[in-house]
Protein backbone atom coordinates (compact mmCIF):
# COMPACT_ATOMS: atom_id res chain seq x y z
CA UNK A 1 0.00 0.00 0.00
CA UNK A 2 0.75 3.31 -0.71
CA UNK A 3 2.24 5.92 -3.37
CA UNK A 4 5.25 5.19 -4.39
CA UNK A 5 7.59 5.18 -7.86
CA UNK A 6 5.25 2.76 -9.46
CA UNK A 7 2.77 5.49 -9.77
CA UNK A 8 5.44 7.11 -11.71
CA UNK A 9 6.12 3.94 -14.09
CA UNK A 10 2.21 3.47 -14.39
CA UNK A 11 1.83 7.69 -15.65
CA UNK A 12 4.64 6.97 -18.36
CA UNK A 13 3.01 3.38 -19.02
CA UNK A 14 -0.54 5.28 -19.73
CA UNK A 15 1.22 8.22 -21.91
CA UNK A 16 3.02 5.94 -24.16
CA UNK A 17 -0.17 3.65 -24.71
CA UNK A 18 -2.31 6.72 -25.48
CA UNK A 19 0.68 8.00 -27.87
CA UNK A 20 0.39 4.45 -29.39
CA UNK A 21 -3.28 4.28 -29.65
CA UNK A 22 -3.36 7.87 -31.42
CA UNK A 23 -0.86 7.16 -33.80
CA UNK A 24 -1.07 3.78 -35.09
CA UNK A 25 -4.35 1.85 -33.74
CA UNK A 26 -7.70 4.57 -33.77
CA UNK A 27 -7.05 6.40 -37.27
CA UNK A 28 -6.69 3.34 -39.16
CA UNK A 29 -9.99 1.68 -37.43
CA UNK A 30 -12.16 4.88 -37.20
CA UNK A 31 -10.78 5.33 -41.05
CA UNK A 32 -12.16 2.33 -42.26
CA UNK A 33 -15.45 2.79 -40.52
CA UNK A 34 -16.25 5.90 -41.82
CA UNK A 35 -15.25 4.61 -45.23
CA UNK A 36 -17.92 1.55 -44.49
CA UNK A 37 -20.59 3.85 -43.75
CA UNK A 38 -19.79 6.03 -46.53
CA UNK A 39 -20.25 3.01 -48.72
CA UNK A 40 -23.34 2.04 -47.36
CA UNK A 41 -24.54 5.53 -47.39
CA UNK A 42 -23.81 6.07 -50.95
CA UNK A 43 -25.01 2.33 -51.90
CA UNK A 44 -28.27 3.17 -50.23
CA UNK A 45 -28.15 6.38 -52.17
CA UNK A 46 -27.68 5.30 -55.15
CA UNK A 47 -30.56 2.11 -54.75
CA UNK A 48 -32.76 4.99 -54.31
CA UNK A 49 -31.25 6.99 -57.39
CA UNK A 50 -32.54 3.89 -59.27
CA UNK A 51 -35.48 3.29 -57.84
CA UNK A 52 -36.23 6.33 -59.04
CA UNK A 53 -34.93 6.35 -62.36
CA UNK A 54 -36.37 3.19 -62.61
CA UNK A 55 -40.58 4.83 -61.82
CA UNK A 56 -39.52 7.26 -64.26
CA UNK A 57 -38.84 5.29 -67.20
CA UNK A 58 -41.60 3.28 -66.63
CA UNK A 59 -43.73 6.27 -66.24
CA UNK A 60 -42.16 7.14 -69.52
CA UNK A 61 -42.58 3.89 -71.38
CA UNK A 62 -46.73 4.11 -70.55
CA UNK A 63 -46.41 7.69 -71.39
CA UNK A 64 -44.76 6.02 -75.10
CA UNK A 65 -47.30 3.05 -75.50
CA UNK A 66 -49.67 5.74 -75.16
CA UNK A 67 -48.45 7.69 -77.22
CA UNK A 68 -48.01 5.01 -80.15
CA UNK A 69 -51.55 3.97 -79.11
CA UNK A 70 -52.86 7.42 -79.80
CA UNK A 71 -51.03 7.72 -82.93
CA UNK A 72 -51.84 4.29 -84.27
CA UNK A 73 -55.62 5.53 -84.08
CA UNK A 74 -55.57 8.64 -85.48
CA UNK A 75 -53.42 6.65 -88.52
CA UNK A 76 -56.13 3.81 -88.91
CA UNK A 77 -58.58 6.87 -88.92
CA UNK A 78 -57.02 8.69 -91.42
CA UNK A 79 -56.47 5.90 -93.14
CA UNK A 80 -60.25 5.34 -92.83
CA UNK A 81 -61.10 8.85 -94.45
CA UNK A 82 -58.32 8.55 -97.01
CA UNK A 83 -59.78 5.04 -98.38
CA UNK A 84 -63.56 6.47 -98.01
CA UNK A 85 -62.41 9.34 -100.41
CA UNK A 86 -60.76 7.34 -102.48
CA UNK A 87 -63.93 5.34 -103.50
CA UNK A 88 -65.80 8.19 -103.27
CA UNK A 89 -63.79 9.81 -106.10
CA UNK A 90 -63.55 6.69 -107.91
CA UNK A 91 -67.18 6.21 -108.18
CA UNK A 92 -67.32 9.71 -109.43
CA UNK A 93 -65.04 9.70 -111.92
CA UNK A 94 -66.83 6.20 -113.20
CA UNK A 95 -69.93 8.42 -113.41
CA UNK A 96 -68.21 11.28 -115.19
CA UNK A 97 -66.68 8.61 -117.68
CA UNK A 98 -69.93 7.00 -117.93
CA UNK A 99 -71.89 10.14 -118.95
CA UNK A 100 -69.15 11.10 -120.99
CA UNK A 101 -68.99 7.98 -123.17
CA UNK A 102 -73.18 8.07 -123.12
CA UNK A 103 -72.43 11.74 -124.66
CA UNK A 104 -70.54 10.69 -126.87
CA UNK A 105 -72.52 7.43 -128.34
CA UNK A 106 -75.52 10.02 -127.81
CA UNK A 107 -73.43 12.04 -130.65
CA UNK A 108 -72.48 9.48 -132.71
CA UNK A 109 -76.28 8.30 -132.83
CA UNK A 110 -77.43 11.80 -133.68
CA UNK A 111 -74.73 11.85 -136.55
CA UNK A 112 -75.40 8.62 -138.05
CA UNK A 113 -79.23 9.65 -137.65
CA UNK A 114 -78.81 13.10 -139.64
CA UNK A 115 -76.43 11.30 -142.06
CA UNK A 116 -79.29 8.91 -142.76
CA UNK A 117 -81.76 11.37 -143.03
CA UNK A 118 -79.09 13.26 -145.69
CA UNK A 119 -78.61 10.01 -147.68
CA UNK A 120 -82.28 8.88 -147.82
CA UNK A 121 -82.94 12.67 -149.21
CA UNK A 122 -80.13 11.85 -151.46
CA UNK A 123 -82.15 8.85 -152.60
CA UNK A 124 -85.51 10.14 -152.60
CA UNK A 125 -83.86 13.14 -154.81
CA UNK A 126 -82.59 10.65 -156.79
CA UNK A 127 -86.19 8.65 -157.11
CA UNK A 128 -87.74 11.87 -157.67
CA UNK A 129 -85.26 12.68 -160.65
CA UNK A 130 -86.04 9.11 -161.94
CA UNK A 131 -89.54 8.91 -161.23
CA UNK A 132 -89.95 12.16 -163.04
CA UNK A 133 -87.95 11.25 -165.98
CA UNK A 134 -90.32 8.46 -165.74
CA UNK A 135 -92.55 9.94 -166.21
CA UNK A 136 -91.39 12.46 -168.34
CA UNK A 137 -89.51 9.95 -170.91
CA UNK A 138 -86.61 12.12 -171.31
CA UNK A 139 -83.77 13.73 -169.45
CA UNK A 140 -84.83 16.28 -166.74
CA UNK A 141 -81.78 18.14 -166.69
CA UNK A 142 -80.96 17.55 -163.25
CA UNK A 143 -79.09 20.68 -163.05
CA UNK A 144 -81.43 23.09 -163.69
CA UNK A 145 -83.89 21.37 -161.67
CA UNK A 146 -81.55 21.58 -158.39
CA UNK A 147 -83.37 24.02 -156.73
CA UNK A 148 -86.63 22.66 -157.09
CA UNK A 149 -85.51 18.94 -156.36
CA UNK A 150 -84.21 20.20 -153.04
CA UNK A 151 -86.98 21.55 -152.12
CA UNK A 152 -88.94 18.40 -153.04
CA UNK A 153 -86.73 16.81 -150.53
CA UNK A 154 -86.58 19.17 -147.90
CA UNK A 155 -90.01 18.17 -147.52
CA UNK A 156 -89.32 14.55 -147.42
CA UNK B 1 -6.95 -22.62 2.45
CA UNK B 2 -4.14 -20.90 3.63
CA UNK B 3 -2.64 -22.20 6.54
CA UNK B 4 -2.68 -20.01 9.49
CA UNK B 5 -4.90 -17.21 11.28
CA UNK B 6 -7.38 -15.37 8.50
CA UNK B 7 -5.53 -12.09 9.43
CA UNK B 8 -2.46 -13.56 8.33
CA UNK B 9 -4.39 -15.16 4.94
CA UNK B 10 -6.02 -11.52 4.27
CA UNK B 11 -2.55 -9.47 4.90
CA UNK B 12 -0.36 -12.08 2.46
CA UNK B 13 -2.92 -11.31 -0.02
CA UNK B 14 -2.84 -7.29 -0.10
CA UNK B 15 1.12 -7.70 0.17
CA UNK B 16 2.72 -6.21 -3.35
CA UNK B 17 5.66 -8.00 -4.98
CA UNK B 18 8.20 -5.09 -4.53
CA UNK B 19 11.49 -4.03 -5.30
CA UNK B 20 13.11 -1.24 -3.94
CA UNK B 21 13.35 0.89 -0.43
CA UNK B 22 10.62 3.84 0.47
CA UNK B 23 9.53 6.52 -2.03
CA UNK B 24 11.49 4.30 -5.07
CA UNK B 25 9.82 1.27 -3.98
CA UNK B 26 8.49 -0.32 -7.26
CA UNK B 27 5.32 -2.77 -7.50
CA UNK B 28 6.59 -5.28 -10.04
CA UNK B 29 3.38 -7.49 -10.18
CA UNK B 30 1.24 -3.72 -10.95
CA UNK B 31 3.17 -2.96 -13.22
CA UNK B 32 3.99 -6.41 -14.92
CA UNK B 33 0.41 -7.09 -15.15
CA UNK B 34 -0.72 -3.59 -16.19
CA UNK B 35 1.88 -4.23 -19.16
CA UNK B 36 0.37 -7.23 -19.90
CA UNK B 37 -2.74 -6.36 -20.19
CA UNK B 38 -1.88 -3.04 -22.12
CA UNK B 39 0.39 -5.28 -24.57
CA UNK B 40 -2.52 -7.80 -25.19
CA UNK B 41 -5.00 -4.60 -25.72
CA UNK B 42 -2.72 -2.75 -28.43
CA UNK B 43 -1.60 -5.97 -29.73
CA UNK B 44 -5.53 -7.25 -30.22
CA UNK B 45 -6.26 -3.65 -31.45
CA UNK B 46 -3.14 -3.03 -33.34
CA UNK B 47 -3.43 -6.24 -35.27
CA UNK B 48 -7.22 -4.99 -36.17
CA UNK B 49 -5.82 -1.60 -37.30
CA UNK B 50 -3.29 -2.73 -39.26
CA UNK B 51 -5.73 -5.16 -41.82
CA UNK B 52 -8.75 -3.16 -41.27
CA UNK B 53 -11.59 -4.09 -43.73
CA UNK B 54 -13.33 -1.83 -45.19
CA UNK B 55 -15.91 -4.66 -46.64
CA UNK B 56 -15.52 -8.05 -44.90
CA UNK B 57 -14.62 -7.08 -40.96
CA UNK B 58 -13.72 -10.19 -39.45
CA UNK B 59 -15.16 -11.21 -35.72
CA UNK B 60 -12.24 -9.94 -33.77
CA UNK B 61 -12.80 -6.54 -36.22
CA UNK B 62 -16.13 -6.13 -35.40
CA UNK B 63 -15.76 -6.07 -31.60
CA UNK B 64 -13.15 -3.79 -31.57
CA UNK B 65 -14.92 -1.44 -34.18
CA UNK B 66 -17.69 -2.05 -31.33
CA UNK B 67 -15.45 -0.61 -28.87
CA UNK B 68 -14.65 2.24 -30.93
CA UNK B 69 -18.18 3.23 -31.81
CA UNK B 70 -18.87 3.49 -28.50
CA UNK B 71 -16.14 5.30 -26.91
CA UNK B 72 -16.67 7.67 -30.40
CA UNK B 73 -19.65 8.60 -29.12
CA UNK B 74 -19.61 9.10 -25.74
CA UNK B 75 -16.14 11.32 -27.23
CA UNK B 76 -18.63 13.04 -29.68
CA UNK B 77 -21.40 13.65 -26.64
CA UNK B 78 -19.16 15.45 -24.36
CA UNK B 79 -16.11 16.48 -26.00
CA UNK B 80 -16.46 19.74 -28.67
CA UNK B 81 -12.65 20.09 -29.56
CA UNK B 82 -10.68 18.06 -32.06
CA UNK B 83 -10.90 14.82 -31.25
CA UNK B 84 -7.62 13.20 -32.48
CA UNK B 85 -6.02 12.77 -29.15
CA UNK B 86 -9.19 13.05 -26.92
CA UNK B 87 -10.27 9.74 -28.50
CA UNK B 88 -7.94 7.67 -28.74
CA UNK B 89 -7.32 8.74 -24.99
CA UNK B 90 -11.07 7.28 -23.90
CA UNK B 91 -10.40 3.90 -25.81
CA UNK B 92 -7.21 3.79 -24.27
CA UNK B 93 -8.71 4.47 -20.89
CA UNK B 94 -11.53 1.90 -20.97
CA UNK B 95 -10.09 -1.10 -22.38
CA UNK B 96 -6.94 -0.92 -20.37
CA UNK B 97 -8.83 -0.13 -17.05
CA UNK B 98 -11.36 -2.95 -18.22
CA UNK B 99 -8.94 -5.40 -18.78
CA UNK B 100 -7.31 -4.35 -14.87
CA UNK B 101 -11.00 -5.14 -13.51
CA UNK B 102 -11.26 -8.25 -15.17
CA UNK B 103 -8.38 -9.65 -13.44
CA UNK B 104 -10.83 -9.03 -10.47
CA UNK B 105 -12.26 -12.14 -11.60
CA UNK B 106 -9.52 -14.15 -11.70
CA UNK B 107 -9.17 -17.03 -8.52
CA UNK B 108 -7.68 -15.27 -5.71
CA UNK B 109 -5.23 -17.79 -5.12
CA UNK B 110 -4.55 -19.19 -8.31
CA UNK B 111 -1.40 -16.81 -9.04
CA UNK B 112 -0.25 -16.09 -5.61
CA UNK B 113 0.21 -20.12 -5.77
CA UNK B 114 1.68 -20.64 -8.61
CA UNK B 115 4.15 -18.32 -8.15
CA UNK B 116 5.07 -20.08 -4.93
CA UNK B 117 6.15 -23.06 -7.10
CA UNK B 118 8.70 -20.54 -8.69
CA UNK B 119 9.94 -19.31 -5.16
CA UNK B 120 7.81 -15.49 -5.49
CA UNK B 121 6.46 -14.86 -2.07
CA UNK B 122 4.02 -11.76 -2.78
CA UNK B 123 1.71 -11.30 -5.67
CA UNK B 124 -1.35 -9.46 -6.69
CA UNK B 125 -2.38 -9.26 -9.87
CA UNK B 126 -5.36 -6.27 -9.66
CA UNK B 127 -3.50 -3.01 -10.52
CA UNK B 128 -6.99 -1.07 -10.21
CA UNK B 129 -6.61 -2.38 -6.45
CA UNK B 130 -3.29 -0.66 -6.08
CA UNK B 131 -3.59 3.37 -5.81
CA UNK B 132 -0.42 3.97 -7.83
CA UNK B 133 -1.72 2.27 -10.75
CA UNK B 134 -5.53 4.36 -10.61
CA UNK B 135 -3.39 7.60 -9.73
CA UNK B 136 -1.23 7.03 -12.22
CA UNK B 137 -4.18 7.51 -14.71
CA UNK B 138 -5.85 10.34 -12.92
CA UNK B 139 -2.38 12.28 -12.25
CA UNK B 140 -1.52 11.83 -16.13
CA UNK B 141 -5.41 13.05 -16.58
CA UNK B 142 -4.59 16.17 -14.06
CA UNK B 143 -2.12 16.59 -16.56
CA UNK B 144 -4.09 16.68 -19.34
CA UNK B 145 -6.54 18.99 -17.89
CA UNK B 146 -3.86 21.81 -17.44
CA UNK B 147 -2.64 21.46 -20.71
CA UNK B 148 -6.08 21.54 -21.98
CA UNK B 149 -7.33 24.45 -19.90
CA UNK B 150 -3.97 26.28 -21.83
CA UNK B 151 -5.05 24.88 -24.89
CA UNK B 152 -8.61 25.90 -25.18
CA UNK B 153 -8.79 28.92 -22.95
CA UNK B 154 -4.95 30.23 -23.91
CA UNK B 155 -2.40 30.92 -20.98
CA UNK B 156 -4.10 34.41 -20.39
CA UNK B 157 -7.69 33.04 -20.44
CA UNK B 158 -7.09 29.83 -18.04
CA UNK B 159 -5.35 32.09 -15.69
CA UNK B 160 -8.11 34.55 -15.50
CA UNK B 161 -10.24 31.64 -14.65
CA UNK B 162 -7.59 30.37 -12.46
CA UNK B 163 -8.12 34.14 -10.39
CA UNK B 164 -11.33 35.42 -11.20
CA UNK B 165 -13.93 32.43 -11.25
CA UNK B 166 -16.43 31.64 -9.32
CA UNK B 167 -16.16 34.90 -7.03
CA UNK B 168 -15.17 37.83 -8.99
CA UNK B 169 -12.24 40.12 -10.62
CA UNK B 170 -11.54 41.57 -7.81
CA UNK B 171 -7.94 41.37 -6.63
CA UNK B 172 -9.17 41.11 -2.92
CA UNK B 173 -11.30 37.92 -4.23
CA UNK B 174 -7.88 36.33 -5.97
CA UNK B 175 -6.93 33.89 -3.18
CA UNK B 176 -10.32 32.65 -2.36
CA UNK B 177 -10.64 31.72 -6.10
CA UNK B 178 -7.31 30.42 -6.44
CA UNK B 179 -7.63 28.66 -3.37
CA UNK B 180 -11.23 27.19 -4.50
CA UNK B 181 -9.93 26.58 -8.46
CA UNK B 182 -6.87 24.58 -6.78
CA UNK B 183 -9.33 22.87 -4.27
CA UNK B 184 -11.41 21.89 -7.31
CA UNK B 185 -8.65 21.03 -9.66
CA UNK B 186 -7.09 18.47 -6.89
CA UNK B 187 -10.49 17.03 -6.60
CA UNK B 188 -10.97 15.96 -9.83
CA UNK B 189 -7.92 13.20 -10.04
CA UNK B 190 -8.19 12.35 -6.23
CA UNK B 191 -12.12 11.22 -7.02
CA UNK B 192 -11.39 9.32 -10.24
CA UNK B 193 -8.30 7.55 -8.93
CA UNK B 194 -10.31 6.89 -5.24
CA UNK B 195 -13.30 5.69 -7.22
CA UNK B 196 -11.42 3.44 -9.12
CA UNK B 197 -9.41 2.17 -6.48
CA UNK B 198 -12.18 1.79 -3.89
CA UNK B 199 -14.43 -0.15 -5.89
CA UNK B 200 -11.86 -2.69 -6.59
CA UNK B 201 -10.15 -3.12 -3.65
CA UNK B 202 -13.27 -3.77 -1.54
CA UNK B 203 -14.05 -6.22 -4.17
CA UNK B 204 -10.77 -8.06 -4.11
CA UNK B 205 -11.20 -7.88 -0.28
CA UNK B 206 -14.65 -9.77 -0.71
CA UNK B 207 -13.12 -11.92 -2.62
CA UNK B 208 -10.55 -12.69 -0.22
CA UNK B 209 -12.83 -13.02 2.44
CA UNK B 210 -15.02 -15.26 0.57
CA UNK B 211 -11.65 -17.73 0.00
CA UNK B 212 -11.64 -17.75 4.07
CA UNK B 213 -14.90 -20.08 3.66
CA UNK B 214 -15.17 -23.77 3.80
CA UNK B 215 -14.83 -24.76 0.31
CA UNK B 216 -18.33 -26.12 0.10
CA UNK B 217 -19.74 -22.97 1.04
CA UNK B 218 -17.11 -20.90 -1.21
CA UNK B 219 -19.41 -21.24 -4.64
CA UNK B 220 -22.69 -19.24 -3.24
CA UNK B 221 -21.42 -15.98 -2.67
CA UNK B 222 -18.49 -16.45 -4.57
CA UNK B 223 -20.86 -16.95 -7.85
CA UNK B 224 -23.01 -13.84 -6.21
CA UNK B 225 -20.71 -11.70 -6.16
CA UNK B 226 -19.11 -12.59 -9.32
CA UNK B 227 -22.39 -11.71 -10.90
CA UNK B 228 -22.14 -8.50 -9.25
CA UNK B 229 -19.08 -7.67 -10.32
CA UNK B 230 -19.16 -8.53 -14.18
CA UNK B 231 -21.60 -5.33 -13.78
CA UNK B 232 -19.13 -3.24 -12.07
CA UNK B 233 -16.19 -4.06 -13.76
CA UNK B 234 -17.50 -2.50 -17.20
CA UNK B 235 -19.43 0.08 -15.24
CA UNK B 236 -16.04 1.46 -13.18
CA UNK B 237 -13.98 1.61 -16.65
CA UNK B 238 -16.89 3.53 -18.17
CA UNK B 239 -16.91 5.82 -15.66
CA UNK B 240 -13.25 6.62 -15.41
CA UNK B 241 -13.56 7.57 -19.17
CA UNK B 242 -16.45 9.32 -19.36
CA UNK B 243 -15.44 11.68 -16.30
CA UNK B 244 -11.67 11.83 -17.96
CA UNK B 245 -13.69 12.85 -21.27
CA UNK B 246 -16.25 14.95 -19.56
CA UNK B 247 -13.20 16.89 -17.09
CA UNK B 248 -11.41 17.91 -20.73
CA UNK B 249 -14.38 19.03 -21.88
CA UNK B 250 -14.84 21.65 -19.28
CA UNK B 251 -11.42 22.63 -19.47
CA UNK B 252 -11.10 23.20 -22.98
CA UNK B 253 -14.39 25.24 -23.38
CA UNK B 254 -15.38 28.72 -21.77
CA UNK B 255 -17.52 28.38 -18.91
Amino acid sequence: MGINATLIGQMITFTVFILFTMKFVWPPIKQAMSEREKRIADGLASAERSQHELELAKEKGAEHIREAKAQAAEIIEKANRQGAAIVDEAREEARAVAEREKAAADARIEQEVSQARAELRRQVSDLAILGASRILEREVDAKAHQKMLDELAEQV
Amino acid sequence: MASGSATEYVTHHLEHLTVGEGFWTVHIDTLAVSWILGLVFLGIFYAVARKASVEAPSGIQTAVEACVEFVDKQVSESFHGPKDFVAPLGLTIFVWVLFWNLMDLIPVDLFPELLKLVGIEYVRILPSADMNATFGLSLTVLALIIIYSIKGKGGKGFGKELFCHPFGSHPLLWPANLMLNIVEMIAKPVSLGMRLFGNLYAAEIIFILIALLPIWAQWIPGVAWAIFHILVIPLQAFIFMVLTIVYLSLAYEEH
